[in-house]
């Protein structure tokens, strides 16, 4: 399905700075019952967010007021495990528009930007800075700027570039997904299947 | 001529076409469905008006929620069952084959497409499960996808991916008496840590990977994903194709002998460059065991958990934090821990090799009262071995039962939970937080590693228990 378009995003943002959180921790599993895509933002996190009574539980940063905004700024190695898009659908469900870390899991990076939430990783250092300046003031803001690649610290100005392949990046600013572009080329697909 | 890698050689004669600074468009050989991760994907292709292109190349089977009893019975769990019946439906709907509950070729996804014989050297296999690696053990380029990629397989047959940078990783030599495919792949996670080969596809090389079964080669391909490769292969060699064939969908007669042919040809050439390679000795390989909550936090079983020296920052945070999740100390040994949970099965360890080696371990032996024991046959097809080797004797002599088969306790998708801060010794693949349950804690082993857990009741070494 065509998502929303993506050009710039300036906002607050929510820090997770655990390294190596799994796509079992982002959704757990036995909340992958559903057939539609709807919801899955209320179990975002399930078993970090709430207790086993289900009450939320005061230490979790989702919990905590003092945090919000639609850029999460997580740890090393994050989504890594296994290929649910549910644990994209459920971040992208709470309200999240883009994820920044230092290091993504493959799967996930590709996992976001086929619905539309814009994965930008930044250096260790510079991610070291982002948490520190969220840790200073819970509402200092960044901006995400597709068309020039760059992720500011607005409050310092202080900048980096992110990479992303032009074609994804065209499909983000567009609200375009790769099956429009691949059945445009249906005869050419036709004619290799027959070669195989 | 340009000397080239077994992976080249399958991902380019598959890309359609390559977008200017961008993907492939990577042709699709076979594609698996499962019923969690398929139905929002038939949703969609319903919104937009359009049908499944090659249903021919797909195949479904229901693993991931099935209870591992009473099988025959309607699903209990209200939500599990909706998905296992639209599963049915869709496959109804668009003429997919439906490897169903109860029918003689269920089981997991990554088991029953090798047994069937689908799985074949050269090919491109994707599925809506990272697991889907495991089948790059017969020379197939085979990894997991999102549920947008699922849909645009069932759509037109590709996908839009950018090739991965490759990576060889060669153990060579002999592996010791107790040592497994198992400790293989947990040894060279906890070299290469969970997230050391992302961006990468790997090539496992070498004579101690030559010497594997097909069986064993699954379980570390299978393993590729823990440590961030999107796949994992291995060139087909005679093993792959005594496997192979005489299985249903395998090439017959004639064109068995032009397929083995063309399947020979399918290796790296000498002298193709990597962009990154490993080098590992199997001497130094000993049974392994995870004492945390990644596939790379893996030790020996008779070491220590390691000590926080040299870890700083965010990092040593969450090494202790993973620590407490599993209730262990740094620096103490993990040899004599109790255990109150075994599992046997999963697509890594759940095939009849298995089943058979932790038969032979425990005959004459019995359980451990202390231990709760889940031993899921990964298939029907293994089910049916089980019983006619009679392995299923062995194991109920000794006090253990075989379960029906499903994914289970490997991601507690179903009943098969593991309670709150219990330990569960298992030979599935991940360790993570919760993934057995919530609160579960669980070490990763070989199916002998486990079987002497089972035994025992506490973490033991197996070479100890001969
Ligand atoms: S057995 Fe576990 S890892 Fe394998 S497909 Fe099932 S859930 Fe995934």
């Amino acid at each position: 399905m065509a998502y929303d378009k993506f050009t710039t995003l300036q906002d607050t943002a929510v820090p997770l700075p655990a390294e190596n959180v799994d796509t079992d921790q982002i959704i757990p599993a036995r909340f992958l019952k559903a057939t539609e895509r709807e919801g899955f933002g209320d179990n975002l996190f399930r078993d970090w967010r709430y207790d086993t009574e289900g009450n939320p539980k005061k230490d979790f940063v989702l919990n905590d007021d003092t945090y919000s905004g639609k850029i999460l700024v997580a740890g090393k190695n994050f989504g890594s495990g296994s290929s649910r898009e549910h644990a994209v659908w459920a971040i992208y469900d709470y309200g999240f528009r883009c994820v920044v870390s230092s290091f993504f899991a493959d799967i996930f990076k590709n996992n976001c930007l086929n619905i539309g939430v814009l994965p930008v990783t930044v250096s260790p250092e510079f991610i070291d800075k982002l948490f520190e300046a969220i840790e200073a003031d819970p509402k200092v803001e960044i901006k995400v700027d597709l068309p020039s690649q760059t992720i500011t610290l607005v409050s310092t100005a202080e900048s980096e570039s992110f990479e992303i392949n032009e074609y994804k990046k065209q499909n983000m600013q567009n609200g375009f997904d790769d099956i429009d572009y691949l059945l445009n080329i249906s005869d050419e697909i036709e004619a290799f299947e027959k070669t195989r | 001529m340009e000397k080239t890698t077994l992976f080249d050689k399958v991902w380019d004669s598959h890309v359609v076409r390559s977008v200017p600074s961008g993907p492939d468009v990577f042709f699709i050989d076979k594609h698996f469905i499962h019923e969690v991760t398929s139905p929002v994907a038939f949703l969609n292709l319903e919104k937009r008006g359009i049908g499944v292109k090659y249903p021919e190349r797909t195949i479904a089977t229901p693993d991931h929620n099935v209870p591992t009893i009473d099988q025959d019975q309607t699903i209990k769990d209200k939500l599990s069952r909706m998905q296992v019946e639209k599963l049915r439906n869709n496959c109804d709907k668009y003429g997919i084959e439906l490897h169903d509950l109860g029918s003689a070729h269920h089981g997991i996804v990554h088991v029953i497409g090798p047994e069937l014989g689908v799985t074949q050297p050269g090919m491109t296999i994707v599925c809506g499960d990272s697991h889907t690696s495991t089948h790059g053990a017969f020379g197939a380029i085979a990894f997991g996808i999102g549920t947008s990629e699922v849909e645009m397989v069932l759509a037109t047959q590709c996908i839009m991916q950018s090739k991965p940078k490759k990576m060889r990783i060669s153990v060579e030599g002999k592996l010791s008496k107790g040592v497994t495919s198992k400790d293989i792949i947990l040894y060279i996670i906890s070299k290469i840590s969970a997230a050391g080969a992302t961006g990468y596809f790997v090539e496992y090389a070498g004579s101690a990977i030559r010497s594997l079964s097909m069986e064993a080669r699954m379980t570390i391909c299978n393993m590729s994903i823990e440590m961030g490769a999107r796949g994992g292969l291995i060139a087909p060699d005679q093993t792959t194709f005594d496997y192979l064939k005489g299985k249903q969908y395998a090439p017959k007669g004639a064109d068995w002998e032009s397929a083995v042919a063309k399947w020979q040809e399918l290796k790296t050439d000498e002298g193709a460059e990597f962009d990154k390679e490993y080098h590992f000795d199997a001497e130094d390989i000993e049974p392994m065991i995870t004492y945390g909550t990644n596939p790379g936090m893996g030790i020996k079983v008779k070491d220590r958990i390691p000590t926080t020296d040299g870890m700083e920052g965010s990092n040593k945070k969450s090494y202790l934090k993973s620590l407490e999740y599993m209730g262990f100390n740094p620096g103490e040994p993990v040899l004599g821990k109790k255990v109150d949970f075994v599992f046997v099965g999963s697509c890594t360890n759940g095939r009849i090799e298995d089943i058979r080696s932790v038969a032979q371990f425990v005959k004459g032996k019995k359980k451990a009262d202390n231990i709760t024991a889940w031993i899921v046959p990964g298939s029907r097809e293994v089910e049916k071995l089980a019983h006619e080797e009679g392995l299923v004797q062995i194991l109920e002599d000794a006090g253990f039962k075989l379960r029906q088969p499903g994914c289970s306790a490997c991601l507690a998708m179903n009943d098969d939970k593991i309670p709150a801060g219990k330990y569960a010794v298992s030979t599935s693949n991940r360790n993570f937080e919760g993934r057995q349950g919530p609160g579960a804690r669980t070490m990763l082993a070989s199916p002998l590693t486990v079987a002497a857990v089972a035994v025992t009741g506490e973490i033991t070494d197996p070479r100890e228990v001969f």
